[in-house]
């Protein structure tokens, strides 16, 4: 059924649709950051997938062996900055979070959202 | 392809040089060199325009006094103007179809990093750096009674940053380049809009973080994609090579994956929730700025894919976007004009207009043809004029009322009658009178959508324009027409009624002379439609 060289295509599906699925159907704000990054981790994943060659080892020149097959560093060297990028992302997210329960005293989307009607 | 990759190959580039001079040629090469070094620094503009916001940065983290701090920042803001002035005057010169191209660190461009500047992009970096400058200069009497006077330096750091990333992802011809300064922007705007007066004003930027960053993935996503297809990233290159792979379905998801990651962060409609939350919240000045230039440069974005990576043939031929973008367009104009019209709080009104705007532009695109498309750029032109003036208006009414809620604005217009003026001019150009800015838009949407044989499209247009004339005239009866509470008013501070004034004038003046914002967009939508950049 599924392509053995596939196989890493469907995990980073399946981990994308968590990702998105838990950033939506989560209420808890800290769930919702943690959704966020299995979402972007899924499409880290797909890039050092794709650049993986079969037989190729790491992209670093092999004196005197011109047949050498190499991986394509370029995504895993693109990745290097998406994940700076997550940890920004998720820092700033968390100190959002943070000030959120400073000013509400929760971090419960429906409270939040019940808090604000209220008044 | 990162910066860190940026910064790294001029590194080397510069290890490069010094490795090159042998013991006996030292000397001279090292003449050579300085000589070199002192011409170049007006081939290197388009490098500074990102370098020298990002450099300032830091540095205005490191001043800490407020005014120290505004006064470098105000100073770069009107450097990377002058930049891009200087960059739109080089592209126009070089005549139709013409176009810069700069090798960061010298690297060719299908391996290094391009930075690709034609008409398109040069007149889109002049609206961020241009609104930049004027929001800038209103910004310190703003900012002092929305956040204490010793975090002022944050803002500013934050505010610079936001403009790099903006102008980056305006002036880059690498699409992964596009991604990295997209999320420079964006988490630079996150921390501006969470600095509002109000507790709402974090929710508002943690909601709009989500959806952001959602948005930022799917164009990771995307641009992914199109690497697995062609192998490269540079944006002329893909689509030289996209139209050789044709429409498949990787092809077609990574379309997909785009434009829904792009119209995020244009708030096309049904995306646009995050919006009027942020806009609202947000100080007076981050409205300003960030109504004016982040949809925009997001709107460029969506255009530079469309047109230039996919191309007309690929994008509306064989994959149909227009059939899912006119609708929405129609769809923002419609709903969020009538949402508009029932808002109770003045600013939260004009980010509902903000996103029935951004319909008119969107449909300017899925039109397709010349005139849609130059109604739609210089859409984005005048329409950043008009709301980033109105916001600096509201940031009057906030810093003198304490609040911009439709019932407290009661007889301002004769309170306050020079600011209120500014409000009437720049609503009468968002309704699309005659003699404004906004009627030369709309007026080639119309002829765009009668080009394409759309005349209902053309009544929607006009019919639309009446819903702007309903909300508009709701604050103009108030301010005008209401008794107006006792008590006296000051008048504006002119730090902030002056730069409002300068953007509204503007749209008055490029209503009546057409030729700078006509010219520039239609020379960029006959490239655009012209197949590859």
């Amino acid at each position: 059924m599924i392509e053995p060289g596939l196989y890493n295509y469907w995990l980073c599906v399946i981990l994308m649709m968590t990702g998105l699925y838990v950033v939506m159907a989560k209420g808890n704000l800290v769930k919702k950051v943690i959704g966020l990054n299995l979402f972007q981790v899924s499409v880290i994943m797909l890039y050092v997938t794709m650049g993986k060659v079969e037989g190729g080892t790491a992209p670093i020149v092999v004196e005197g062996a011109p047949d050498t097959i190499y991986s394509n560093p370029l995504p895993h060297v693109l990745m290097l900055t998406a994940i700076v990028v997550g940890v920004a992302t998720t820092a700033l997210a968390l100190s959002f979070v943070v000030r959120i329960h400073e000013d509400y005293g929760t971090i419960e989307e429906g409270d939040i959202a019940a808090m604000e009607e209220g008044r | 392809m990162s910066l860190f990759a940026q910064l790294a190959s001029l590194t080397v580039q510069a290890g490069n040089g010094a490795h090159h001079s042998d013991a006996q040629h030292a000397a001279q090469h090292a003449a050579q060199h300085a000589a070199q070094q002192a011409v170049n620094w007006s081939e290197h503009l388009p490098a500074l325009q990102i370098a020298l916001p990002l450099l300032a940065a830091p540095l205005c983290v490191l001043l800490r006094r407020a005014r120290l701090a505004w006064g470098l920042a105000m100073l770069v803001s009107a450097g990377a103007l002058a930049i891009s002035l200087t960059l739109l005057g080089r592209v126009l010169a070089l005549g139709e179809g013409g176009a810069i191209s700069y090798h960061l660190g010298g690297w060719q461009p299908p391996w290094g990093i391009e930075y690709r500047i034609d008409a398109l992009n040069a007149f889109v970096l002049v609206i961020v750096t241009g609104i930049s400058t004027v929001v800038m200069a209103a910004t310190p009497r703003s900012l002092e009674s929305e956040l204490p006077r010793e975090r002022h330096y944050l803002y500013y750091a934050a505010y610079l940053l936001c403009m790099t990333g903006l102008a980056g992802i305006t002036i880059t011809g690498d699409a992964f380049n596009i991604f990295v300064f997209l999320e420079i922007s964006s988490l630079s705007a996150y921390a501006l809009i969470s600095m509002g007066r109000t507790r709402r004003a974090v929710t508002s930027a943690y909601q709009y973080l989500v959806m952001g960053t959602i948005g930022g993935t799917f164009l990771l996503l995307g641009i992914g994609l199109l690497y697995m297809v062609t192998g490269t990233l540079n944006i002329a290159d893909l689509s030289e090579r996209l139209a050789l792979v044709g429409a498949n379905r990787t092809v077609l998801v990574a379309l997909a994956c785009i434009v829904a990651g792009v119209s995020i962060k244009l708030a096309l409609f049904p995306l646009h929730v995050w919006l009027p939350n942020a806009y609202t919240y947000a100080p007076a000045v981050v409205t300003a700025f960030l109504a004016a230039t982040a949809t925009k440069v997001a709107y460029y974005v969506l255009v530079r894919f469309v047109f230039s990576v996919f191309g007309t043939p690929l994008a509306f031929d064989e994959l149909h976007l227009d059939a899912l973008l006119l609708p929405l367009a129609i769809l923002a104009m419609f709903g969020a004009s009538l949402v508009a019209i029932y808002q109770a709080d003045v600013k939260r009104m004009l980010a509902w207009s903000s996103v029935a705007q951004i319909g008119y532009m969107v449909l300017g695109l899925a039109l397709a043809n010349e005139s849609g498309l130059t109604g739609g750029l210089v859409h984005l032109f005048n329409h950043a004029l008009m709301k980033s003036g109105l916001f600096l208006v509201m940031a009057c009414f906030a810093l003198r009322l304490g609040s911009t809620r439709l019932e407290d604005l009661a007889g301002v217009g004769h309170r306050m009658p020079l600011t209120f003026g500014a409000f009437v001019l720049g609503g009468l150009s968002l309704i699309g009178v005659p003699m404004t800015a906004g009627f030369v838009s709309k007026w080639y949407l119309v002829r765009g959508a009668l080009e394409a044989g759309m005349w209902p499209l053309a009544a929607a247009i006009l019919l639309s324009s009446l819903l702007a004339v309903a909300y508009i005239w709701r604050v103009v009866e108030v301010a005008w027409f209401r008794e107006p509470a006792t008590g006296d008013l000051r008048r504006a501070p002119l730090s902030i009624l002056v730069p409002a004034w300068i953007l509204l004038l503007g749209t008055l003046y490029f209503g009546l002379h057409t030729s700078f914002t006509v010219g520039t967009a239609s020379a960029a939508a006959r490239l655009l439609l012209g197949g590859t950049p």
